[in-house]
């Protein structure tokens, strides 16, 4: 697909309406990848003009700080704020709420400031626009849906209504787990244990949360961060070899229902 | 002879209050030994706070049952407490219910709420204590409370106990008084002259007010301090997004003056160390913090790892830093100064493996009741731990490097980061 560079509009003389903040997992995993495109489908059909930073996005040092590591995040903040103020960027919408925690919220205290908005919440703004319309008999009407909250979204950032509210739009029939929005559990994924083995216990919290959204007996599960995502279609796949409960991003259900 | 009884009580009254006053001023030293952090300002928001998470209980309430029980002890003793007031004037002067008269026909009603009060104390308190200890709920028979903390909080339900019936007691044995709950206790007294009845209700009344004194004197000792730290903690509580980590503006600066070497200022100096290696690195609110936990662990209960059986829970975490500052505290009293002890927070009383267990996800910063953030600490030590001692697991240092030189957590080629919009 074709999707533009900042330097692409910059060597045009115009700028994009937002920055489509891609993330690590977003660019460079394979499931992730397919939330990605999914998401700028969705730009491209509801006329929005985007551009990503390409080669030019860095780690936002997310993984880094949260490990201890305050040097590493340090370095790819000055960097990436370098980058984004040379570009003058006002608007970031991303699909991965750890990237959004640190852009909304850990780069203006560096000189970055950004309107940061997590893509769920474009997606809803969308959609009450009526820039997103969705074919009259969408594939998703009446599926039973348990969404799973993203810590980084829910809990940090108090974002717990605009990923349900976009789900309802399409019909769907939510299902809560046991522990929800301000009590969700996490995935597992998050302060960098993404990156490492879990530490010693007696059970693998990725295997906890997908016994709760097992247990809502709804047909697929939805996230709206594609570390919860891998974390959640893992710890599924453990538990249920044979009742396939398929994992997606918001992104991905809104885009295969989309006009 | 008479005035010996006031004498005494004015000295157990003076000396109570001294002792208490002294205690806590000490805690509020050992408070002061963390770092400096400006958290004045957004007064209209902080009181807001205070109202609804201090006064309010407003976390509480997440499970109402429990709130209520909750609800009956603290209301209950912030105003039997106004009955204290009586006590006192009665103890110094030697009258005998000093509001009475002033009070008139309301008086009765008063002690009569009091008593309401009371009874629902008691109820509370017992139920409380048959949860604590005949119950399995997981959070209360944990391993954290093993020990001296698991005897804190019995003893905490028995005094309470004790006091109530100590109250309602003193006023059956008067024999001028009629009140809501103490006449249904008045036939226990039947056949007993008036000699008798008085000495009961002397009795009665000097032991529950050495036993209020006491039981305030037991506070700094005893995680019951919270009912007084809840309400500065709210107070003092982040008003920021959970997300938001506090900012190493030391760090920043050294990045900033490696990338662009012509903004260092003449003699700039790296900070001596980087993130918390023991107390006195943490902020002066990590501190209050933990002074303000009552070990109710509702914030384990929440936590991923420790519902998993990881090492870490966050209770624990609090209750370590608090005996960490105790410790230290107690050093610098007998010292005048504070000399290394060869021990510190970070690995002497908390793990590295408990530090490595914890996702960040902020379930136990959104479950205190009484705004503590058993994060910050964890984040703090995960600080010293990796920029201090370069302590991370394998896959740590190869994400670090990662970053480093493919700009992303993973070894992936920094040119193949648009590589999406090529394919299918």
């Amino acid at each position: 697909m074709k999707v533009a560079t900042m330097a692409e509009f910059l060597a045009a003389g115009k700028e994009p309406e937002v920055l489509f903040w891609v993330g690590c997992a977003g660019s460079f995993d394979q499931r992730a990848q397919k939330i990605t495109k999914a998401f700028a489908t969705i730009l491209d059909k509801a006329g929005v003009e985007y551009a990503i930073l390409g080669k030019e996005e860095a780690c936002t040092g997310d993984p880094a700080r949260r490990a201890g590591n305050e040097f590493m995040f340090q370095m790819m903040a000055y960097q990436n704020i370098q980058v984004m103020n040379a570009y003058n960027i006002k608007k970031i919408v991303t699909t991965c709420p750890h990237c959004f925690n640190v852009l909304k919220n850990e780069y203006p205290a560096l000189g970055g400031n950004y309107d940061v908005i997590h893509h769920t919440t474009f997606l809803q703004e969308l959609i009450e626009q009526g820039k997103i319309k969705f074919t009259d008999s969408n594939e998703w009407k009446g599926k039973s849906i348990a969404y799973h909250d993203s810590c980084y979204l829910g809990r940090a950032n108090d974002i717990y209504e605009a990923p349900r509210k976009v789900l309802e739009s399409l019909d769907m029939e939510l299902r809560e787990m046991k522990r929800c929005k301000s009590k969700g559990l996490c995935c597992g994924a998050g302060g960098a244990q993404m990156f490492k083995e879990e530490e010693k216990g007696d059970k693998r919290i990725n295997t906890e949360r997908a016994d709760e959204a097992i247990a809502t007996n709804a047909s697929m599960v939805a996230s709206a961060c594609p570390f919860c995502n891998t974390m959640m279609t893992d710890g599924i796949k453990n538990r249920n070899e044979e009742v396939k409960m398929d994992v997606l991003d918001i992104a991905e259900i809104v885009a295969q229902a989309i006009q | 002879m008479a005035w010996i009884a006031e004498i005494i009580f004015g000295i157990v009254t003076v000396g109570s209050f001294f002792l208490f006053g002294k205690n806590l001023w000490a805690i509020r030293k050992n408070i002061l030994l963390g770092k400096p952090v400006d958290l004045s300002g957004d007064t209209t928001e902080r009181w807001k706070q205070v109202a609804l998470l201090a006064f309010g209980q407003k976390k509480m309430f997440k499970n109402p049952l429990v709130a209520i029980l909750h609800l009956f002890v603290y209301v209950g003793f912030i105003i039997i407490n106004i009955e204290l007031l009586e006590i006192i004037v009665d103890g110094l002067t030697g009258s005998h219910r000093a509001f009475a008269p002033l009070l008139g026909e309301y008086y009765d009603l008063l002690i009569n709420s009091f008593e309401v009060l009371a009874g629902l104390v008691l109820f509370a308190v017992i139920i409380f204590f048959i949860r604590r200890n005949f119950l399995t709920i997981k959070r209360l028979i944990s391993k954290d409370l093993n020990g001296w903390p698991r005897s804190d909080a019995n003893i905490i339900l028995i005094i309470e106990v004790v006091l109530m019936s100590l109250f309602l007691t003193m006023n059956a044995a008067d024999p001028e008084t009629h009140f809501i709950l103490s006449s249904y206790i008045k036939p226990w007294f039947n056949g007993l002259n008036e000699n008798q009845l008085a000495t009961i209700e002397h009795t009665a009344w000097w032991i529950h007010i050495v036993g209020i004194y006491a039981f305030m004197n037991y506070l700094p000792y005893s995680k019951h301090l919270h009912i007084i730290l809840a309400f500065p903690n709210a107070y003092y509580a982040s008003l920021e997004p959970k997300g938001k980590m506090h900012n190493m503006e030391s760090v920043q600066n050294e990045v900033l003056y490696a990338m662009q070497p012509e903004l260092a200022p003449a003699g700039a100096e790296a900070p001596d160390r980087f993130g918390a290696k023991d107390v006195m690195d943490l902020s002066w609110k990590n501190l209050m913090d933990a002074y303000s936990c009552t070990e109710c662990g509702r914030c384990s209960a929440a936590c991923p790892a420790n519902l998993t059986g990881k090492l870490l829970s966050p209770r624990s975490i609090m209750m370590k830093t608090r005996d960490r500052l105790e410790e230290v505290g107690k050093q610098i009293q007998k010292e005048g100064t504070w000399k290394e002890d060869g021990k510190s927070l970070l690995h002497d009383y908390i793990s590295v493996e408990e530090l490595r267990a914890c996702t960040t996800c902020n379930a136990c910063v959104e479950e205190c009741p009484v705004s503590i953030s058993p994060l910050d600490i964890i984040i703090e030590l995960r600080r010293s731990l990796v920029m201090e001692e370069s302590n991370a697991p394998a896959e740590w240092n190869g994400m670090f490097s990662n970053i480093e030189n493919n700009f992303a957590p993973w070894k992936f080629s920094p040119d193949d980061r648009d590589a999406w919009t090529q394919q299918a």
